[in-house]
């Protein structure tokens, strides 16, 4: 009992240590970080216009809740980015600095290493998303959004995360499998995760095969969640039908995300790609 | 240092006197051949049975050319590879069955002091101790200690590694090894590159290790005279096979060899190279 207290213990601290490395580099490395919110503020800005842009030519909408459903879609791509960004450069990160050995042979668990390194991606992102939504929806645009449930806006994202980090932790093997292109695979998970999942229209405009496969993304009901908080005010009760395939996905999602992880490890130890060179 | 730990070192061996025992240790990687076309591959064997055990408290050397299987050896009794034949234990843990249990027992510095670059010595030793269980309030003493045992200044210990120079970062590296308190410490070419002065710094306290930790050290080194005097026996590993590990002594004996220089020649019917700070298996594709 002593023996497994203490493990359990190790394996917290462990993972508070990936939690620490990351504040430690975010720390270092601010003013990229900076510039690349400025990068993703810009981004974002292209998409929220559009929906001026339409008024503009002569399209009938209502301006003020497009912008903020484009603005919505914008923010979830780019916490989904960051989220995706930690947890693929789990591996892709420390194979560059080469202290990768020495992460694979600390007797940490990799359940214990992955959450640590979700966690942090949580709140990083969390806090990014926050300044992004505040500056483009108040500084730039003025949106009015009067019945917006914040809390329950962040209560719906924060579920959706664990499905999030369930799916990321099947993509940061992928640099362990592939050193040189396993990273990018990243970035086309979370565009295909999110093309199909209504990211700035409803999911009923897409094909039936891509309808489909959005029943099971966890970025649907993400969304859905979100803008039915922010836009209609709508409470977690009311928000249930979300909420359910939410937690669904997340308990299926983070056994498998180890799972997928666990097998790719094995293959990199077999083959010899569980070191800084590939 | 950890209740995890102290359980591990009640749980083991069998035979209390040995440290790490290999058997029939076997390797091979697979590589792209051109030459039997666009997806030819063939195998290369990294180590072929190797076999030795060692006491607990010993250091052994292990000499090898590149490509001779040195930094396999190490990466599997890290865990970090698979065997594909044979076992090794530590401490009467086996590597692949209980890989865990002998991670935590085992640490290494290798040829590249790798590190966060941005990071600062305090910072890089602090994450990596806590994956080891260590909590901020055990780091915050034992960290400056280390360091400072290690002859890295005291007003250095804030600044981002890639200021330091390799025989700095190379003291922090073993600093790191040291700090988690490692009952096996797999000693990776650990002065190469190194200037003259860092590189007997770095053996220096390799030598205060052995007295003052008690640890078993297996070092892979391409230093005769280095493997001479820091080992108690020495080992030649050639083309993956171990040829022989016994006192330096005696194996220049064997060769009627006056250095263990001209031993190795004659054990292998090769020349000892030069040093290379390439890893062996670097060019391993799957």
């Amino acid at each position: 009992m002593k023996a497994l207290m203490g493990t359990m213990r190790a394996e917290l601290v462990g993972a508070g240590g990936v939690v620490e490395r990351n504040a430690y580099l975010t720390k270092r490395y601010i003013w990229w970080d900076v510039a690349w919110f400025v990068w993703t503020v810009a981004n974002t800005l292209t998409i929220v216009f559009i929906a001026k842009g339409i008024e503009a030519t002569g399209g009938s909408l209502d301006v003020n809740a497009t912008m903020t459903t484009l603005l919505i879609g914008a923010v979830v791509w780019a916490y989904l980015g960051i989220l995706f960004e930690f947890l693929m450069e789990t591996v892709a990160w420390e194979r560059w600095e080469g202290t990768i050995e020495y992460t694979f042979m600390a007797p940490l668990s990799r359940a214990m290493h992955l959450a640590g390194q979700g966690i942090f991606a949580i709140l990083y992102g969390l806090l990014r998303a926050t300044f992004l939504f505040i500056i483009c929806a108040f500084v730039f645009f003025d949106l009015v959004i009067p019945d917006a449930n914040y809390v329950a806006a962040l209560v719906v994202l924060m579920v959706a995360s664990v499905s999030f980090i369930g799916i990321g932790m099947m993509m940061s093997v992928l640099p362990l499998i592939s050193p040189e292109k396993g990273t990018q695979l990243g970035f086309v998970a979370q565009g295909t995760l999110l093309v199909v999942s209504g990211v700035y229209y409803p999911v009923e405009v897409l094909p039936g095969w891509m309808q489909a496969i959005a029943t099971i993304s966890p970025a649907t009901y993400a969304l859905d969640g979100i803008r039915e908080a922010i836009l209609e005010g709508q409470g977690l009760t009311a928000m249930w039908d979300e909420l359910w395939p939410l937690i669904i996905i997340g308990v299926v999602s983070i056994p498998l995300g180890l799972w997928v992880f666990s097998r790719g490890e094995q293959y990199a130890k077999k083959h010899g790609k569980l070191k800084r060179s590939g | 240092m950890i209740d995890t730990q102290e359980a591990v070192m009640e749980a083991v061996p069998v035979r209390k006197d040995v440290a790490v025992e290999v058997r029939e240790l076997r390797k091979e990687f697979v590589l792209r051949d051109r030459k039997k076309g666009r997806f030819g591959k063939r195998t290369r064997v990294a180590l072929d049975g190797v076999t030795f055990s060692m006491e607990r408290g010993e250091t052994v050397a292990i000499l090898g050319q590149n490509g001779s299987g040195k930094s396999t050896l190490v990466r599997l009794l890290s865990t970090l590879l698979l065997p594909d034949g044979g076992s090794a234990r530590i401490l009467g843990h086996d590597v692949v069955a209980e890989h865990r249990a002998v991670r935590r027992v085992v640490n290494r510095v290798s040829v590249e002091a790798s590190f966060f670059k941005k990071m600062s010595a305090s910072e890089n030793l602090s994450y990596a101790a806590r994956y080891y269980g260590m909590t901020s309030k055990q780091t915050r003493e034992k960290i400056p200690a280390i360091l400072g045992r290690v002859g890295f200044p005291h007003d250095r210990r804030d600044e981002p590694m890639e200021n330091l120079s390799r025989g700095m970062q190379q003291k922090v590296a073993l600093a790191r090894a040291l700090l988690t308190s490692p009952v096996v410490l797999l000693l990776d070419e650990p002065t190469t590159g190194l200037d003259p002065r860092s590189k007997l710094e770095v053996q220096d306290f390799i030598r205060e290790i052995r007295t003052s930790h008690d640890s078993t050290i297996l070092l892979c080194t391409h230093d005769l005279g280095e493997a001479e005097i820091l080992a108690e026996r020495v080992g030649i590993l050639d083309r993956g096979r171990l040829l022989l590990l016994e006192p330096a002594d005696e194996i220049k004996q064997r060769y009627g060899a006056s250095t263990l220089e001209e031993a190795f020649f004659a054990a292998t019917g090769r020349e000892f190279e030069a040093e290379l700070d390439e890893d062996d298996d670097r060019e391993v594709m799957a």
